[in-house]
């Protein structure tokens, strides 16, 4: 690794292991079968500007830890962002407190010892930058003023904001497992407002990475969002129709999110899911294929162990359409006879296979259609599938985009939308932890005039 | 010295001559305004599963913002610990947004009494867990009886107990204790495959007592879970949605989410200084049909979106946002208020001590009309009716928001008919609300389990309606 071990944060990280440390002994002292305990802290800076002055400067420090006991099979959860420790032993004594309380539930736990992490790879995630505000100030500045600068149709700004932060996570249980390490994370962004005949319209732009050589640009980023305001200017709204719809690169994620809760082992075992026994069938098209690979380096969602230890493997989700695994934590596999997959708090690096090159070959393929650029509101039910939201984006004739168009809504069933994905483009959209391109699905109800 | 004083400063070895002192040295930089934000809060939740115990837990939170404004500039550092050391490098860090200058003296720290809006309870303590656990296990006794095929019943109970102590460099010393519960149930329902679930809730700034409460003869918890199996019973009957712009009738009470997306939102002070509201420069124009007069209510009574004061010491205001059809002004908090040259309104908010205030609603409703609600529904030839809604957003610079509807049903011809699936609608602000041709005479506020997000932050509000009608709005059904 470039960095030295050297680094303060590797002597705060073992501070902490002896937090949480202490944590768990203080629960096995007060009677505690098994425990568990995390700790996450972040610093860092966080300026604003806005027409080219600075808005804000906030210095963030934020951290908590989380202690999770048994007590035989009774759980008790407790936690503080106080982190004296006088306050530590506070929660854990509260934590063991609860446990008398909750019911016994033979699910209960902490992972299987044969599924821990003990000896964690080095993911590369930590790249701090010792930035100054001055210097975020003008980065900030720089992606305004390209933004502002772009068009004289682009007349005001909500601002630019620069953050960089590093911090670090130590997970620890009674296994004997007490891990940690270190973090970072740099954006820029900037929203600016476009007016013409009387419609004003808003868009941003945004870049993020773990290290600072991994950001875009400054102009480019203003530029991007003047781009993407303009583009909207003098919108129109589309008639009710049923049309083809492609989901670009940068909201297509948002279907990936829907699956994600889908088979997530709490919707399952609560039979609070459109997918419910679907493990080896096929949902989706058989065209879609999705892999999941926890440990890129510098993954924005890369993580070696999940949010109880378990450490994190390289797995197929998705095989020609076919589902290969839910997301299961410990408890979750427990109730469905199961072993966890090590997706307790969430998932890691999805990688969704293109099918066809770009966004524009995704635009030829379509001919005529819909191409969501944006959604709003949260009109979408697990338990049912139904799915209407809110959309903005472009009407496309002939593989050519047309015109803008804005309230609107499309709707449809996730069930059937999975299954008719046509198409998935090669514009790899690489700032979530679901890195897809477009995504083209070949009828969906759209509501207008 | 109440207990709040004693608890976040005397507590720490702090006290008010050191706030002083603190306050006094970040003025030394050409900065207009200054302010410590201690906080400390507690945070419990019980969850109960299909009988069992799923989860405690109970969070703990301390810490003190300090922030330095000059003119539209902010300098914000905070800590998690409370001491004099943390305070002076929170000190130094904020004030480092302005130069350094003449010192300028602040204001001597002064005390105001403010009208109350609801007591200091404890409500975490305010019953034993075994009590809380039985209560839960009520509210599910109920939903099985009244439905017993459910495949899944969750009822969970969550009591935050927060105090707060406000000090600023204009003079401003506040203190307050701020209690806030939540119960909330949700059941599976499944018939011939189909699974629909529904849920309901409610709370209030007041201890957990307010549950037990009787209201038309059954207590609170009951009604919850009445209302939630009522729900998942519609949904299981309900047909597609229809698709395109209609005639929409949407009930009193939670709808009035709309007023918080279409409008409310909007009219928060900071998106119109920076002139990047749909609202923006309109004070005085008319903006809604003559029937609509919207108003931001933080005195109410418990209400979960009231505040005796906001998070900058302002007391909680009764402000008219629109008065039959004309915009009458904006929401506001100290910084934002200053700069337009208004006075704050007692909406300067903040999720916590780690995050900056800035304008947001409390408890946003619109006043009754006349009409009665058979008169509205009966006045549709084709359209829907919607009672209950989710969440929503806005995309305030547009005017573009949408709200989606969790129970809806068809109108035809004047009449109620089919129960519809959920769906999302979506509209202009300020073109819908100039659709609106009546308006209900039953204004109901919602059960008190609405949470605004802003940036990142989220904080408790309430909204409200009469009935109302809109005569034409998208509707995203399927149908």
């Amino acid at each position: 690794m470039a960095h030295s071990q050297q680094h303060p944060i590797y002597t705060q990280i073992d501070e902490v292991k002896q937090a949480v440390s202490e944590a768990l002994s203080h629960a096995k002292k007060l009677g505690a079968t098994a425990a568990e305990a995390s700790m996450s802290s972040t610093s860092g800076l966080s300026v604003s500007t806005r027409m080219g002055e600075v808005e804000t400067i906030e210095f963030n420090q934020d951290g908590g830890l989380g202690v999770c006991v048994y007590v035989g099979n009774h759980k008790g959860n407790a936690s503080t962002a106080d982190l004296s420790p006088k306050a530590i032993r506070a929660v854990v004594e509260k934590a063991v407190d609860i446990a008398k309380f909750t019911s016994d539930d033979p699910c209960n736990g902490v992972a299987d010892k044969e599924l821990l992490e003990m000896s964690p790879p080095d993911l590369d995630l930590f790249h701090p930058w010792e930035v100054t505000p001055e210097q975020g100030v003008e980065l900030c500045i720089e992606a305004e003023k390209a933004a502002l600068n772009a068009d004289e149709r682009i007349v005001n700004s909500d601002g630019a904001s620069f953050a960089s932060h590093q911090g670090l996570r130590v997970y620890g249980n009674s296994h004997g497992l007490l891990a940690g390490f270190p973090r970072t994370r740099h954006t820029l962004s900037t929203m600016v407002i476009g007016k013409d005949g009387g419609q004003m319209q808003r868009d941003s732009a945004y870049t993020i990475s773990r290290e600072r050589q991994g950001l875009k640009s400054a102009t480019a980023i203003g530029l991007e969002a003047a781009q993407a305001t303009l583009s909207k200017l003098n919108s129109q709204k589309l008639n009710t129709m049923k049309t083809p719809v492609i989901f670009r690169a940068d909201i297509a994620n948002s279907l990936f999110g829907h699956l994600v809760s889908a088979i997530g082992g709490g919707a399952l075992y609560r039979k609070s899911s459109f997918l419910l026994d679907k493990l080896g069938q096929q949902i989706f098209n058989p065209c879609v294929n999705v892999l999941e690979r926890p440990h890129l380096p510098k993954g924005l969602a890369s993580s070696p162990f999940d949010s109880e230890g378990v450490k994190t493997l390289d797995r197929e989700i998705i095989h020609g359409g076919e589902l290969r695994t839910y997301l299961l934590s410990s408890y979750a596999a427990r109730r469905l006879g199961m072993t966890s997959t090590g997706h307790a708090g969430g998932i890691h690096n999805w990688l969704v296979q293109q099918t066809h090159d770009d966004l524009s070959a995704l635009l030829s393929t379509m001919g005529t259609g819909l191409l969501v650029t944006e959604l709003m509101g949260q009109g979408v039910s697990t338990v049912t599938g139904d799915y209407s939201r809110g959309a903005s984006g472009f009407w496309v004739e002939n593989g050519q985009i047309q015109y803008p168009v804005s309230e609107i809504t499309i709707a449809g069933n996730l069930a059937d939308m999975f299954k008719n994905i046509q198409a998935i483009g090669g514009d790899i959209e690489y700032r979530g932890s679901v890195q897809t391109g477009s995504i083209l699905i070949d009828s969906m109800q759209v509501a207008g005039a | 010295m109440n207990s709040v004083e004693q608890h976040l400063l005397t507590d720490s070895q702090l006290d008010r001559a050191q706030l002083e002192q603190t306050l006094s040295y970040i003025h030394q930089h050409k900065v207009d305004y200054a302010d410590l934000y201690f906080q400390s809060s507690h945070h419990e939740t019980w969850v109960l599963e299909d009988g069992s115990v799923k989860e405690g837990s109970y969070n703990i939170e301390r810490g003190v913002g300090v922030r330095a404004v000059a003119g539209d500039k902010t300098g914000f550092s905070y800590s998690d610990a409370i001491n004099i050391e943390a305070l002076d490098k929170a000190a130094m860090a904020a004030r480092s947004i302005a130069q350094a200058g003449e010192e300028k003296k602040i204001q001597v720290f002064s005390e105001h009494t403010v009208r109350q809006q609801f007591a200091p309870a404890q409500p975490i303590t305010s019953m034993s867990d075994a009590e809380k656990i039985n209560l839960l296990r009520e509210v599910e006794n109920a939903i099985r009886e009244l439905a017993p095929d459910a495949q899944q019943v969750v009822s969970s109970i969550s009591a935050v107990y927060e105090e707060i102590l406000i000090a600023a460099s204009d003079g401003t010393f506040a203190t307050d204790i701020r209690p806030l519960i939540r119960l909330s149930c949700s059941v599976l329902l499944e018939k011939n495959g189909r699974r629909e679930r529904g849920s309901a809730g409610g709370g209030a700034r007041l201890d957990y007592g307010y549950f037990k409460e009787l209201v038309e003869g059954k207590p609170r918890w009951l009604s919850y879970a009445q209302e939630a199996v009522r729900q998942a019973k519609v949904n299981l009957e309900a047909i597609d949605a229809p698709a395109g712009a209609m005639p929409v009738v949407l009930g009193a009470g939670w709808p009035g989410v709309l007023l918080h997306e279409a409008v409310g939102h909007g009219l928060e002070g900071d998106f119109n200084r920076k002139g990047a509201s749909a609202f923006s420069g309109k004070v005085g124009e008319k903006v809604a049909s003559n029937l609509c007069t919207v108003i931001d209510d933080g005195t109410m009574a418990n209400r979960r979106g009231s505040l005796n004061v906001d998070d900058e010491g302002t007391p909680a205001g009764y402000n008219v946002l629109i008065e039959n059809g004309i915009l009458k002004g904006y929401m506001q908090d100290k910084l934002n208020a200053r700069l337009m040259g208004v006075a704050p309104t007692g909406n300067g908010r903040r999720e916590s001590y780690a995050h900056l205030p800035m304008p947001r609603m409390t408890n946003t409703y619109m006043l009754p009309g006349a009409d009665t609600k058979a008169d509205i529904i009966s006045s549709v030839k084709k359209g829907i009716y919607a009672p209950n809604f989710g969440g929503g957003q806005v995309d305030i610079t547009s005017g573009k928001f949408v709200f989606s509807a969790s129970e809806a049903y068809l109108i035809e011809d004047g009449k109620i008919t089919q129960p519809i699936k959920g769906a999302t609608l979506i509209g202009n602000g300020p073109d819908v609300m100039n659709k609106i041709s009546m308006v209900g005479n039953d204004l109901e506020l919602d059960r008190g389990v609405g949470v605004c997000g802003k940036d990142g932050q989220s904080v408790p509000v309430g909204v409200g309606q009469p009935s109302l009608k809109i005569d034409e709005i998208t509707v995203g059904g399927t149908a």
